[in-house]
């Protein structure tokens, strides 16, 4: 069992996501940051489908009730176990009744904490995730005792080379035109495809709202409504971008003039506030072939895990 | 009806058909037609689809299909559709118009220049459609609402409407499926949770599906509220 002592912000139990149940009006919920999550169940020796813990920007103070292996992914974390600081992006072991601080990470939003045999609260609807708006799973608050899975305590406590490196520099956000690109004009396709937008602290794991040049939709920005994804860029009234994210809605009113593809998605989730970038249109087709290599890319980093100094000292 | 389907990306994991433009209960029933297909087919990689007013939504897993390959299979599942065969499912739902989730049936009637029996008689006395499940989990658009009951959405919603509760935005009626802020008038409410997780099914409603709205007294709405709240689905379909 994992005690929370005291809670970062938003952190709630997520999972790969709630899969099936968009036209009941249930979106995935899920990570913001896939990949980022998915190592983090790696490191420890969890499947895939194992919970964990999201936070943002700050994890929290936590006591592990039984040993245990945990990682912590997402940006450059403080980890400290039991007044000892480790690094993020590999497993450390943790002894019962030992204390897990996990401080501010400077360099993203979105944060995990997986804990080996992973988090074990109530399935609803076929998975763990917490979808707030839908009343699935709630904010876990200090005080709060998760139940733990089984795990092999012969494992070992893995590290992978820091996976995003290369994604700090400052890149485009790539997107999908579509598809409600006809109602825009080619003069603001032209502006939104060239224009620098900003991330705005209007942000949650349903959407973020973004500031940049006015994106008038052609015929009015009613459009019969239709679905969604995560992902959807929705041109309201105001004409400032809403990119949907992992907890949003299932059908929108508003036209969408693109889509930010799969591969930039989580990278758009952890953009600080104020941060500012370009979207990039790019063929469905390419925007596939960069989801099929980069899947296939992090399923090597995970199966090509190093094991950590931390077993040295076991033996 | 005619006109021919438009293909549409929706990222690199979903596209979306499109039959019109416009909200028709005959596009509506091929959108349907065309979902219940797509599952019939059983194509790998399919992770979800969502039927609307005018349009499908498929999302897939392009490392199993692509999108261009997906959209030939969809045409052929198009041009290959029985929208005849399409069950519609009749849900009786009860609802204690007025009471405590109601608080714009008197209102409403004031504005309409009618009685709230009057106006109860109209929202009950006609059979509406399910468009569309969407917005909320398991909230169904109706369409169907005679026309002297559509009604202006509120300028400013109100913060704090219960599950359950009965009521109209312009010309669509609905049920509130999960309590939260609307802009909807509401007329009464029903016993009938449309949304609850912890039951099998979570979900009662579907897209196609018809609706009756049956009036009940206080003490049967109270009756069917305790079965709700143990879990129960309190109402089932009739198939016809």
């Amino acid at each position: 069992m994992l005690e929370v002592l005291r809670a970062g912000p938003m952190l709630t139990v997520q999972d790969r996501g709630r899969f099936g149940w968009r036209h009941a009006g249930v979106s995935a919920a899920g990570p913001m940051d896939g990949p980022a999550f998915a190592m983090a169940n790696a490191l420890v020796g969890n499947t895939a489908e194992a919970a964990a813990l999201e936070f943002a920007h700050l994890g929290g103070i936590f006591r592990a009730h039984a040993p245990c292996r945990i990682a912590v992914t997402g940006g450059t974390a403080e980890v400290v176990i039991e007044g000892e600081p480790r690094p993020a992006w590999e497993a450390h072991r943790v002894m019962a009744g030992q204390t897990i601080r996990i401080g501010a990470m400077a360099d993203a939003v979105w944060g995990y904490l997986a804990v080996s045999g992973g988090i074990e609260t109530p399935i609803l609807m076929g998975s763990r995730a917490a979808h707030l708006r839908s009343g699935l799973g709630r904010v876990v608050e200090a005080g709060a005792r998760l139940p733990l899975g089984a795990f092999d305590p012969r494992g070992p406590a893995l590290a992978c080379r820091r996976p995003h490196a290369e994604t700090l520099a400052p890149r485009d956000i790539r997107v999908v035109l579509g598809p409600q690109q006809d109602a825009f004009s080619a003069e603001v396709l032209e502006r939104f495809a060239s224009a620098r937008f900003t991330v705005t602290t209007r942000r949650d794991r349903m959407a973020m709202i973004l500031d940049g040049p006015q994106i008038p939709a052609q015929r009015g920005h009613d459009i019969v409504s239709d679905g969604t994804v995560a992902g959807s860029i929705q041109i309201p009234g105001s004409g400032c971008p809403i990119v949907l994210m992992a907890e949003a809605q299932t059908t929108g009113g508003y036209p969408k003039i693109a889509t930010v593809i799969g591969a930039d998605l989580p990278r758009l989730a952890q953009m600080p506030s104020g941060a500012a970038f370009r979207f990039r249109p790019v063929p469905r087709d390419t925007a596939e072939d960069i989801w099929i290599a980069q899947h296939s890319a992090e399923r090597r980093a995970r199966l090509r895990l190093s094991v950590t100094i931390a077993r040295r000292w076991r033996a | 009806m005619t006109s021919a389907p438009i293909l549409l990306p929706a990222g690199d994991q979903a596209l979306v058909v499109q039959l019109s433009e416009d909200i028709d209960a005959a596009v509506n029933a091929r959108v349907i037609a065309l979902a219940d297909a797509l599952d019939r087919a059983g194509i790998a990689g399919i992770t979800d689809r969502v039927p609307t007013y005018r349009s499908l939504l498929v999302r897939y897993d392009p490392t199993v299909i692509r999108g261009r390959r997906l959209e030939e299979r969809l045409l052929r599942l198009l041009e290959e559709l029985d929208v005849e065969n399409a069950p519609a499912r009749l849900w009786r739902v009860p609802v204690l118009y007025g009471g405590p989730a109601g608080l714009d049936l008197e209102d409403l009637a004031r504005e309409k220049k009618m009685s709230p029996e009057e106006l109860v008689a109209l929202h009950c006395g006609t059979e509406y459609r399910v468009f569309m499940i969407g917005f909320a989990p398991g909230f169904a658009y109706l369409g169907g609402l005679n026309p002297r009951l559509h009604t202006p959405r509120l300028a400013i919603p109100r913060q704090m409407i219960p599950a359950g509760a009965v009521g109209m935005g312009g010309q669509q009626a609905s049920i509130n499926s999960v309590a939260g802020p609307s802009g909807w008038r509401f007329i009464g409410g029903t016993p009938v949770r449309l949304f609850d997780p912890a039951r099998d099914p979570a979900i009662l409603l579907a897209a196609g599906d018809r609706i009756m709205f049956e009036p009940v007294d206080r003490g049967t709405f109270t009756r069917l509220a305790a079965l709700a709240a143990a879990g129960r689905p309190v109402i089932g379909p009739e198939v016809a």
